[in-house]
């Protein structure tokens, strides 16, 4: 039960605590540009939590049977190749170029997929499917798996991984969806001229950061609550 | 990779002293263009993590526009962007090697925001604009210009973060004795209430200069035709 407990604290964190737009600062670019109705918000928002998981899913893997420092390939291809069975093989080095790669050819991948058997969706959001490849959001959520890869005592399975990443992807739908509902009420109002546009999401944006501040400290009640209820 | 500002490229294409002025300050990546927002509001909180981030980005920026425009004339158009952020994504790797290599301190604060780099709409869109169609001079200069501007906005907003959040400015003390240092500007919330006020005031500042503009040429004319 300590996993599951573990597992929703991971799910938390990454939606309110620290959220990745409004703690994080990534994911600020469709954030502000998508963010003038809240269905294109949402829909937004539902395609960045759609193609975070599968990509982290695949970086993932990656990082744990190619990249991480004593991952299982290269030690073996190291071995097979008459290495020394004691030299600890580090492949880290190459995780961005293959992250970014991942993360490429996932989105177009989705994309056609989308685009060929649903072609309802993809009217619905497949018009941002291109946009999420320079999103910084997706390569965050693998960079913070591979922070937690590094000690191979103390590695996260694939339950955290994907929970950091739909954690990640809730949280992100939930502040642009916010926005955007406050956006479109502050299209009625008289804003200074200086301010229209982005100055004044930003300034939004800060209050619901602070907003968000308050989230601090809940993960300590969940995680009792949890452990109480569980057992 | 949207940009808002639009490139003013008359048919010939300007030159590359034309290209680092542009860069600089009438299509400022920060306050014209809303590039990269993500390290600009994340590593402002002080300026020693501002200035090496604008260093690595420099050198990154500066590095994929040689490479693209080096490879302009191989680029297949449907292959074009994973081109760029392979490049890009090489160039990355460098720098965060080197900077944990010799400023360890530094590249640890910084974390996820050095690989975050490659993500950078600012390198992208420039390799995209700019890079991918002119020569090698011109990149060059390109890449200098915006990455000086990219400096100039991270160094401004951290100024005003750090001054007001720790009385500080690059660790040095400022402020006079017992300012209350307030706290907000250095946790999340700071820095983007810091860039909005900062945006509205370059937007008023360069709407004041080109009313100034408009009233001396109408007084010109005026005084002209009497």
């Amino acid at each position: 039960m300590e996993t599951l407990t573990g597992l929703v604290v991971i799910l938390i964190g990454a939606a309110l605590i620290n959220n990745f737009v409004l703690h994080y600062f990534v994911g600020i670019c469709p954030f502000l540009g998508v963010s003038r109705r809240v269905d294109t918000a949402f829909g937004m928002g539902c395609a960045v939590t759609f193609v975070i998981s599968i990509s982290t899913l695949l970086n993932w893997a990656f990082t744990y049977f190619l990249l991480r420092p004593g991952a299982p390939l290269p030690a073996w291809v190291w071995q097979s190749l008459g290495g020394s069975a004691q030299r600890q093989i580090d492949l880290s080095v190459l995780s961005y170029i293959i992250y970014i790669f991942v993360i490429a050819s996932s989105v177009q991948f989705v994309e056609m997929y989308v685009r060929r058997f649903f072609p309802p969706l993809y009217k619905s959001f497949g018009v941002f499917l291109p946009l999420i490849t320079t999103n910084c959001a997706i390569l965050f959520a693998s960079l913070e798996v591979l922070k937690h890869m590094q000690d191979p005592a103390d590695l996260w399975g694939l339950p955290q991984a994907l929970a950091l990443a739909l954690g990640g992807g809730i949280g992100f739908t939930l502040a642009i969806s916010l926005m955007a509902g406050i956006r479109e009420e502050l299209d009625l109002c008289d804003v200074p001229r200086a301010l229209r546009g982005a100055g004044i999401a930003l300034i939004v944006a800060g209050i619901m950061a602070m907003a968000f501040m308050g989230f601090a400290g809940v993960e300590k009640g969940v995680e009792t609550a949890l452990s109480s209820f569980l057992r | 990779m949207s940009s808002k500002g639009t490139v003013n490229v008359s048919e010939k294409g300007p030159t590359a002293l034309e290209r680092f002025i542009n860069g600089v300050l009438p299509e400022n990546p920060i306050y014209r263009q809303l590039l990269g927002m993500c390290p600009t509001l994340a590593v402002t909180n002080a300026m020693k993590p501002a200035v090496t981030m604008a260093a690595a980005t420099a050198f990154v920026l500066i590095c994929s526009n040689i490479m693209v425009s080096l490879l302009r004339g191989l680029l297949k158009p449907h292959l074009r962007i994973l081109v760029f952020t392979l490049t890009i994504a090489t160039f990355v790797t460098i720098a965060d090697r080197f900077l944990a290599a010799y400023v360890y301190e530094m590249s640890k604060q910084l974390g996820p925001y050095v690989p975050l780099i490659i993500v950078n709409c600012l390198i992208i869109s420039r390799a995209e604009i700019c890079a991918s169609k002119q020569h090698l001079g011109v990149a060059i200069s390109d890449g200098i210009g915006m990455s000086f501007g990219f400096g100039l906005g991270l160094a401004t907003i951290a100024t005003v973060r750090e001054l007001l959040g720790s009385g500080t400015w690059m660790g040095l003390h400022v402020m006079p004795a017992g300012w209350p240092n307030w706290g907000i500007m250095v946790l999340p919330p700071g820095a983007f209430i810091t860039l909005g006020l900062l945006l509205a005031v370059a937007e008023h500042a360069t709407r004041r200069r080109a009313a100034t503009a408009i009233w001396r040429t109408v007084r010109m004319l005026w005084s002209w035709r009497h």
